[in-house]
């Protein structure tokens, strides 16, 4: 960077002090002031970092009112935690900006993206609160010594970060490590993502919430542009097994570590959305068939299950064992896939999309009505099915609270195990047939049915088979759900509504997160539930919040947040072509090379 | 050279032994005639060129062929039998396709395209697909060293990984013919195969329809490089206004007037009664 600055610098320099206004770009502003030499910048960095972690054992208000308690001195509280943690890591990235041996890792592509995220993530959060204290306590006068502290603390690394010449570069070859340390990287980096999601699950309020979004989001940019979550993704992607095992782990670890009902129940709703989300994914991201009427195949499994568990107002009074309910609510979910997809599946695109809409509206309609007076009396009309019984399997009552090393498990804390195992069986399910002939049948009729179907492929019956299993996927989860909720009814299967599970934010969540990805749908799932159910104070304006996070995400992330390799191509074809076929031209030479000399 | 007369007899042994045995075919859009009455055999091992002036039928023609259209009258036999009006089950039968404009499976990989060009022979669903035992694992491999060979086959080994939009326009091409390849046809048509190439990539596509048939496959190529086409086939129709216009050798073909007149764009009048007799 050194050579390029006085060049800038000049032609910057004399024209920027009197107008600045929209002819001096922002670009030829920062190239001014990068004749702060980067030992200075990072200097800045670091100090802000410093003075910002200890700015949190200090009270930013003088009175216990905010929520979260920011009044005590030597002791952080509330937001000051996210201020905290997001300092220490920004003092940990700044490892590889001092070439720090054996954290260069952590920036494989370059160190000032990652400081310019965190610092960005610490300045937003902290800011974010300290306006909140000054607003929701009517006025500044409610900032003390330590608010301004944080305050100005947390511009220091901000400035320092983006007075430091962008670094980006192609990522360092990665160095081999030995297994157990890919292992033991992999495990740590998905337990502290649980963590992290353990603490945005658990906030408290809302101020909390939004904190320590700002904070995710800006960190999530910083550690996704230094590489190395490409780095991670890659380790995981070797060691598929331990990443299994961890995940699961994590998963168990998570309902140990917090035991209330209330963020149970949390959890036990994103397990179920992001396992509906995971079936719809074989159908919209994998054999690319647009089903806009998911949800109901979730109802169907629900209501067959709620009808055969014995339920005090089912119409048929048996009380079929757990397992023979799963069989049925599968299959009978399965044969609504196939009814339902037999006649639309002969339609193309958006077409398809309206039908299966259609249908989904059928289905909350028709359940509606079949109360005795409108139709044959067999769901009970709007009531519902109530009283589902609550499951009992060997002898394991799910109602009743049950001791486990040491840990209590209420209602929610149980069916939390039991949905884990059922996402489990889900993921298993994707990850085998997303990798088989039959995978590879469904992306080619995504890509081109013509062409598929000239391959020998029979277009319609793989299409129905994706659908089928779509379906029968969503019905086993609707099992579960019709004895977590005690209730089944058809509001219950809407196609929208401001609270997931329906079929636009299943939808969503697929697209968001990333198409034919696991992880993808999973935290699309996690971040559709959290962000409404956190933010209530919205009330109904949460969908309109929703359609501008769409949009957004589609303008500048349309391959979801967890992007599968095809898809990123898709959208961001002339970059990533570009780079590829300069590797294949390499490894072409490469390969005549190695010919001539042979 | 040498090719074209040893395949002489066999060219003659063809109505006998024929792999491909059209008769009639005619296909009609509504009052257009796209094709009209046209009889095609394609003998054991046999290459023959499928020419004529743009709009001529040829592209419908395959279509009638592989089933993508039902043909308005006439039909299709492959090796006896009366062929299917479903693409898959055409496939299934033993005739594979390439396209004219390229129709790869573009955002997967060159070794995934060959894989699903596997998929009529093999039959492992859902559940060996979940369970994977042993049958599932044999037959997974088996088409993956399959498309490994074939795209040896081709030259294009060394692409396997990357995504199939990536590759150089050649390769793209050659990769199609894999992928067809790759459901053990008995026949293959080639649609245009060299359109687009540079006179080297064509000689060596040339080479590559040439190692087709010592593999056993009966070869259809649609092309409009002349040379190509008569340095490549058996047997040459020229199709004009949907109708078989001529038949022949390449040196009859050549010969015959009718042929430039039809490319340069003379009115042809009543030119499809006589194109019996010049077929040899």
């Amino acid at each position: 960077m050194g050579n390029d600055v006085p060049e800038q610098g000049s032609t910057a320099g004399p024209a920027a002090e009197p107008t600045a206004g929209p002819t001096v770009t922002t670009e030829a502003r920062l190239a001014e002031a990068r004749r702060v030499s980067p030992s200075a910048a990072k200097a800045l960095v670091t100090v802000g970092a410093v003075a910002s972690l200890a700015s949190t054992f200090l009270a930013w208000t003088w009175t216990p009112d905010f929520p979260g308690d920011l009044s005590v001195t030597g002791y952080p509280g509330g937001n000051q935690w996210i201020t905290l943690a997001v300092s220490a890591l920004l003092l940990v990235a700044l490892g590889p900006a001092y070439g720090v041996p054996g954290l260069r890792w952590l920036a494989p592509r370059g160190h000032v993206r990652l400081l310019r995220g965190l610092a960005l993530a610490n300045l937003v959060s902290t800011w974010y609160v300290l306006l909140a204290v000054a607003i929701e306590l009517n006025g500044i006068a409610n900032w003390v010594s330590g608010s301004w502290v944080a305050a100005i603390a947390t511009l220091l690394p901000a400035a320092g970060s983006f007075l430091l010449a962008d670094d980006r570069h192609e990522p360092a070859r990665a160095r081999p490590l030995p297994r157990w340390l890919q292992v033991a990287v992999v495990f740590a980096a998905i337990m502290l993502a649980m963590l992290v999601t353990e603490y945005g699950i658990t906030t408290g309020y809302t101020e909390e919430f939004i904190g320590f979004a700002l904070a995710i989001g800006f960190a999530a940019w910083g550690l996704n542009s230094s590489g190395v979550l490409a780095r991670l993704t890659d380790l995981t992607a070797q060691n598929r097994a331990a990443t299994s095992v961890s995940a699961l782990v994590a998963a168990l670890v998570f309902v140990f570590i917090q035991n209330s009902d209330a963020y149970n129940t949390i959890a036990d709703d994103i397990v179920i959305f992001a396992t509906v989300a995971l079936g719809l994914n074989i159908v919209v991201g994998l054999a690319g068939l647009l089903d806009l009427g998911y949800v109901a195949f979730l109802g169907v499994g629900a209501y067959t299950a709620a009808l055969v568990s014995g339920a005090a107002s089912s119409r048929f009074h048996v009380a079929y064992p757990f397992w023979a309910q799963l069989v049925l609510g599968i299959f009978v979910s399965m044969v609504a896939g196939v009814i339902i997809g037999a006649p639309t599946l002969r339609l193309r695109g958006d077409y398809l999309a309206i039908v299966t809409l259609g249908f989904g509206e059928i289905f909350r309609i028709a359940v509606n009505n079949l109360n005795g007076a409108s139709g044959p009396d067999l769901t009970n009309g709007p009531e519902g099915i109530y009283g589902v019984p609550d499951l009992k399997l060997f002898g394991y009552d799910f109602g009743q609270q049950h001791q486990i090393l040491g840990t209590t498990f209420g209602k929610f804390g149980n069916y939390y195990l039991l949905l884990l195992v059922a996402m489990a069986i889900v993921v298993f399910i994707f990850t085998r047939v997303n990798d088989s002939r039959l995978g590879r049948a469904w992306v080619a009729i995504r890509e081109d049915e013509t062409a598929a179907e000239a391959m020998g492929i029979h277009g319609y019956r793989f299409k129905l088979l994706a659908f089928g299993l779509g379906a029968s996927l969503a019905g086993l989860a609707g099992t579960i759900n019709a004895h977590l909720l005690n209730t089944v009814t058809p509001d219950q299967y809407n196609f929208s509504a401001s609270a997931p599970p329906n079929s636009a934010f299943l939808l969503a969540a697929v697209v968001l997160g990333g198409m034919g990805t696991i992880t993808g749908p999973l935290l699309g799932a996690a971040l559709l539930y959290l962000v409404p159910y956190k933010l209530q104070f919205f009330n109904n304006k949460q969908l309109l919040l929703f359609g501008l996070a769409l949009i957004l995400m589609m303008r500048f992330r349309p391959e979801g947040v967890v992007p599968s390799r095809r898809r990123q191509l898709e959208f961001h074809e002339d970059q990533i072509a570009e780079a590829e076929a300069q590797q294949v031209a390499a490894a072409g030479t490469q390969g005549q090379e190695a010919g001539a000399a042979a | 050279m040498t090719t074209t007369t040893e395949t002489g007899a066999q060219a003659a042994a063809a109505g006998a032994a024929g792999v491909l045995e059209a008769r009639g075919v005619t296909m009609r859009f509504g009052g257009l005639t796209a094709v009209d009455g046209v009889d095609l055999s394609v003998g054991d091992r046999e290459i023959v060129g499928l020419i004529g002036p743009n709009g001529a039928g040829k592209t419908t023609f395959f279509n009638c062929l592989t089933g993508l259209y039902v043909p308005t009258s006439g039909q299709v036999r492959y090796k006896g039998a009366l062929l299917p009006a479903k693409p898959y089950k055409v496939t299934q039968a033993g005739i594979a396709r390439t396209f004219q404009n390229i129709r790869l499976f573009a955002n997967m990989t060159v070794l995934e395209n060959v894989m699903v060009g596997r998929h009529s022979r093999v039959k492992e669903g859902l559940f060996s697909a979940i369970g994977r035992g042993p049958r599932y694992r044999a037959a997974e491999r088996d088409s993956r060293e399959n498309a490994h060979e074939l795209l040896d086959f081709l030259g294009i080994g060394r692409h396997s990984g990357s995504l199939a939009r990536n590759l150089p326009y050649g390769d793209q091409r050659k990769l199609e013919i894999a992928r067809a390849m790759a459901s053990d046809p008995g026949l293959i048509l080639l649609d245009e195969p060299t359109a687009g190439m540079n006179p080297q990539e064509t000689r060596a596509t040339q080479e590559v329809v040439f190692k087709i048939r010592e593999r056993g496959l009966a070869v259809v190529v649609i092309e409009h490089d002349m040379r190509f086409i008569f340095g490549l086939c058996d047997r040459v129709a020229v199709l004009v206004q949907g109708r078989k216009l001529v038949e022949g050798t390449p040196e009859v073909v050549r010969a015959d007037e009718r042929v430039i007149a039809a490319y340069l764009g003379t009115p042809v009048d009543g030119a499809a009664d006589d194109s019996e007799g010049t077929a040899s």
